[in-house]
């Protein structure tokens, strides 16, 4: 059962690795470098502060964006094309494709953070001249931006699952969004009265959470981040995971293939 | 197919033990980060920088930095907070994403001047951001008042607010009671009457609870602070009469010819001590009182 | 134990706006499919061939019914191991090279480490794909991607095969390959199940055929019996390039070649058209018997099929 597991991801991982997605990670680091290189010619105060927030943003941002094109094809590609017809004629169990697929992606992207941490690892060199102890935070952003993404892997694959690639990608979108600003709709929430108030707290605990998440601010400033919210924010990220690939492993269990 | 059924089975027990165990978690993180949508504002305290980062959608990002205003400023609040150090930023960033959100300005009138804990204690900016309110919104006279408010309440500068009040009174559509407080500045300030105005028309002048429940509080103390002079003027004229403190809040009662024993807004009935000092029965059930305190009385801050 | 039994299988979709009408594609099937035998399950486009294969291989859900494959329900995972499929118009992920994706589903069939290289490789030659093993799929021709899938579904030597529409896309030759393939495979104990609408296919590999038509099955037997059950024709050679209009009425199938007429007609019609010949004085050159073709079997009994499709409707 395993094994069929690791094959499946392995081959999803060669598949987004030959797809080209490699070339972005080029243009990203010459992107940081260059931005890097102008920062240079600002104070000397901020430049780190900017290398870090502009970096870890932009390894955030490159990483959803990754993940949601390739999460959204993941399934319902392979139902179009019915590449799919000959994978499931195999003792390959659905649910083990599913989490196959999910695993492969996330492997894609945690590859992809790498060398992207490099580059931004390299910019900082440049700006700073040299590492201090503070800059271990880094390592702490970079693994809150991986469990991100492991949550909006979950997310495209459950999409997908069911919904066209265009769909997929809007809805992936829009809960990335909205779930940036999740804090806030509970905000709302508290603020409304009797049923509006039931809803928008129902929503707000539904939608995934990546405000705490983002740490990049308080790091670029040296906040150390506590072993505590490290372990909570690690198994949220693992149970809401969880709770969208059930979800595609339900739907996809029980879908006619075309 | 009973493989189908299984596989299904155990998908749907994980998809609701997971969703039940992160929302958990998620309440759990929730308390331990607070402050985590503030994060921007402690780091990022250019308005400027963040209406052009927000890409034409400043109504929504206002509607949002408000309300985590309130949330910040209750939390603080329930905290007995003495700091409130992102108030002024976060109503800056506020009404400078939506410069038309007028319970902004009001909740910064009555909030950001008063020392803490029941305000950030920072008057002048209270007094700016009241005067950009104005000049993007000429024409709404509340603004004028909430102005006038600060002048008044907190920086005790009486002629400015008289002056801002006359102002405000000439916009058009301006509540009739403009020119009356204008009128009562002038004339009374510093008493209890026009103090009383005011809190009425700023109760009136708005919805928003938060600043509403402020108002009725201060009336309260207020009501408080004016019986506790009247009766220890009824006491003070015992003693000239009897030469000595009356022996108790009943004794003074009859000698005066009142119905019962005075009572506070609560209904607690107000002491006498043995030395003659009026008190209330529970200075904790009045936020703004400033007289009958017992002696050495340090507000404790409430713990939620 | 035979290898195939499907027991009363069918397939109702709900189709319209609302998903309230229903449409059929399969009515209840009962057939069952011997071990080592080649089966050819026949049928016009939009029959239900493909409904029928896409319900055994799991990939949409009976509204009613089952199956049984080498003695297990058609859902057991396990089964899997031990059958292979070829679907129509196969498509793989292009992004691979015929080797790697024979190794990948290698893997997944659970061909054992040790000997699967070896095994990748055979199956490459066996199909003819060997000199092509590294070139990405993206740049396959029709024809090589059907091969690949014939190589795919044979892989981890299944005890039976079920193609779909196997010789389409395929030059003669290479059809000649295939139908030279299916043959070894049977050779080998495997049982093939396949489905087509090319019928002289069909003649010549099958053992026994299935006809299906708009869902329903219309006919099980081996092609000697099929043909047999159907009206007898001769056919009848003269020379010149005359018709006589008799034979045109008695609904001969006439050829003119060069300078002779070939003309086929039902066997009780043989002395009228013999007749009808001699009245035109024209030289007779030969008469005699045609075999049956299962596409005659075939024709009758779609033809009947609609008559009767006709009266009841």
């Amino acid at each position: 059962m395993s094994a069929r597991i690791i094959h499946i991801a392995s081959n999803t991982f060669r598949e987004a690795v030959r797809d080209r997605v490699l070339y972005n990670l080029i243009a990203f680091a010459l992107l940081l470098s260059g931005a890097a290189v102008l920062v240079g010619q600002i104070s000397i105060d901020i430049e780190k502060l900017v290398v870090i927030n502009l970096g870890l943003t932009a390894v955030s941002l490159f990483g959803i964006v990754i993940a949601i094109f390739i999460g959204i094809g993941l399934v319902s590609k392979e139902i179009e094309k019915r590449t799919l017809y000959t994978i499931l004629s195999r003792p390959v169990r659905r649910w083990e494709f599913i989490v196959g697929k999910f695993f492969g992606l996330a492997g894609t992207l945690v590859v992809n953070t790498f060398f992207m941490a490099i580059g931004v690892f390299a910019a900082l060199l440049y700006v700073a001249h040299k590492f201090v102890a503070s800059d271990a935070l880094i390592f702490v952003a970079l693994y809150f931006i991986i469990l991100e993404f492991l949550i909006i892997c979950s997310l495209a694959l459950l999409f997908s699952s069911f919904s066209s690639p265009l769909l997929s990608a809007v809805f992936a979108f829009s809960l990335f969004i909205i779930g940036s600003f999740a804090q806030d709709l509970r905000g709302f929430a508290g603020m409304a009265h009797g049923v509006t108030r039931w809803l928008a707290t129902g929503a707000a605990y539904l939608v995934p959470n990546f405000s705490a998440f983002n740490v990049i601010s308080s790091i670029a400033h040296g906040q150390p981040v506590s072993g505590h919210l490290i372990l909570y924010n690690t198994v949220y990220a693992l149970l809401y995971a969880a709770v969208a690939l059930s979800g595609a492993v339900l739907i996809f269990e029980n879908r006619n293939l075309k | 197919m009973k493989q189908r059924r299984r596989t299904s089975w155990i998908a749907a027990a994980l998809l609701a033990g997971s969703l039940a165990a992160s929302m958990a978690t998620l309440h759990h993180l929730d308390q331990m980060r607070p402050q985590a949508t503030l994060e921007d504002v402690l780091y990022i305290t250019s308005p400027s920088v963040l209406k052009r980062a927000s890409l034409g959608y400043d109504g929504l990002l206002a509607d949002i930095y408000w309300t985590r205003t309130v949330q910040y400023f209750g939390a603080h609040h329930r905290g007995g907070g003495q700091s409130y150090a992102l108030l002024a930023p976060l109503l800056e960033i506020t009404t400078h994403l939506d410069p038309h959100l007028l319970v902004a300005y009001q909740f910064g009138a009555s909030f950001l001047a008063p020392e803490p804990p029941q305000g950030a204690g920072v008057p002048e900016r209270a007094i700016q951001l009241m005067e950009y309110g104005i000049q993007n919104n000429p024409d709404d006279w509340r603004l004028y008042y909430s102005l006038g408010f600060v002048y008044y309440m907190e920086v005790k500068d009486y002629s400015n607010a008289a002056e801002v009040f006359a102002r405000g009174s000439k916009v058009p559509g301006a509540h009739p009671f403009m020119k009356v407080l204008a009128a009562q500045l002038a004339q009374h300030a510093g008493e209890f009457a026009t103090a009383r105005m005011l809190w009425d028309a700023t109760y009136q002048s708005t919805h928003d609870r938060q600043i509403r429940k402020n108002a009725i509080e201060h009336l309260r103390s207020l009501r408080v602070d004016e019986d506790v002079i009247h009766l220890q003027q009824a006491v003070t004229t015992f003693g000239q009469r009897t030469g000595r403190v009356p022996a108790s809040m009943a004794e003074l009662a009859e000698s005066e010819g009142w119905r019962g024993i005075p009572v506070d807004p609560d209904g607690h009935p107000y002491r006498l001590t043995p030395d003659g000092r009026v008190e209330v029965s529970d200075p904790e059930n009045f936020e703004f009182v400033t007289r009958g305190l017992p002696p050495g009385y340090k507000p404790t801050p409430t713990i939620p | 134990m035979p290898a195939i039994e499907i027991l009363g299988l069918e397939k109702t979709y709900m189709v319209g706006f609302l998903r309230k009408r229903p449409k059929v594609a399969l009515r209840p099937l009962h057939l069952t499919v011997e071990d080592g035998e080649i089966f050819g399950f026949l049928g016009p486009n939009g029959a239900g061939k493909t409904t029928t294969l896409k319900l055994l291989m799991g990939l949409i859900f009976p509204t009613g019914g089952g199956a049984r494959i080498l003695g297990r329900e058609w859902t057991d995972p396990e089964i899997k191991a031990q059958i292979g499929f070829l679907p129509e118009q196969p498509y793989f992920y292009d992004h691979l090279t015929a080797h790697e994706l024979l190794e990948y589903y290698g893997q997944l069939s659970g061909v054992p480490a040790k000997g699967r290289r070896q095994r990748v490789q055979e199956v490459l030659q066996q199909v003819g794909l060997h000199d092509v093993k590294g070139v990405q799929l993206r740049k396959f021709s029709k024809g090589m991607l059907q091969r690949v899938g014939i190589g795919q579904a044979i892989l981890h030597d299944p005890k039976v095969v079920f193609f779909d529409e196997p010789m389409s896309g395929l030059d003669p030759v290479g059809r000649r390959e295939v139908r030279d393939l299916m043959e070894q495979l049977k050779q080998a104990g495997t049982t093939v199940f396949f489905s087509t609408h090319i019928l002289s296919d069909a003649e010549a590999l099958c053992d026994r055929v299935a006809i299906i038509h708009r869902g329903e099955l219309r006919g099980v037997g081996a092609v000697e019996e099929l043909t047999s059950s159907v009206q007898g024709k001769v056919e009848v050679i003269w020379q010149g390039t005359q018709i006589p209009a008799t034979l045109k009425a008695l609904g001969a199938d006439c050829h003119v070649s060069g300078d002779t007429v070939r003309a086929v007609v039902p066997e009780s019609q043989q002395d009228a058209a013999i007749d009808a010949l001699r009245r035109e004085r024209l030289r007779l050159i030969s008469i005699a018997p045609v075999r049956t073709s299962l596409e005659d079997y075939f024709v009758e009994k779609l033809r009947r099929a609609e008559t009767t499709a006709g009266r009841t409707a």
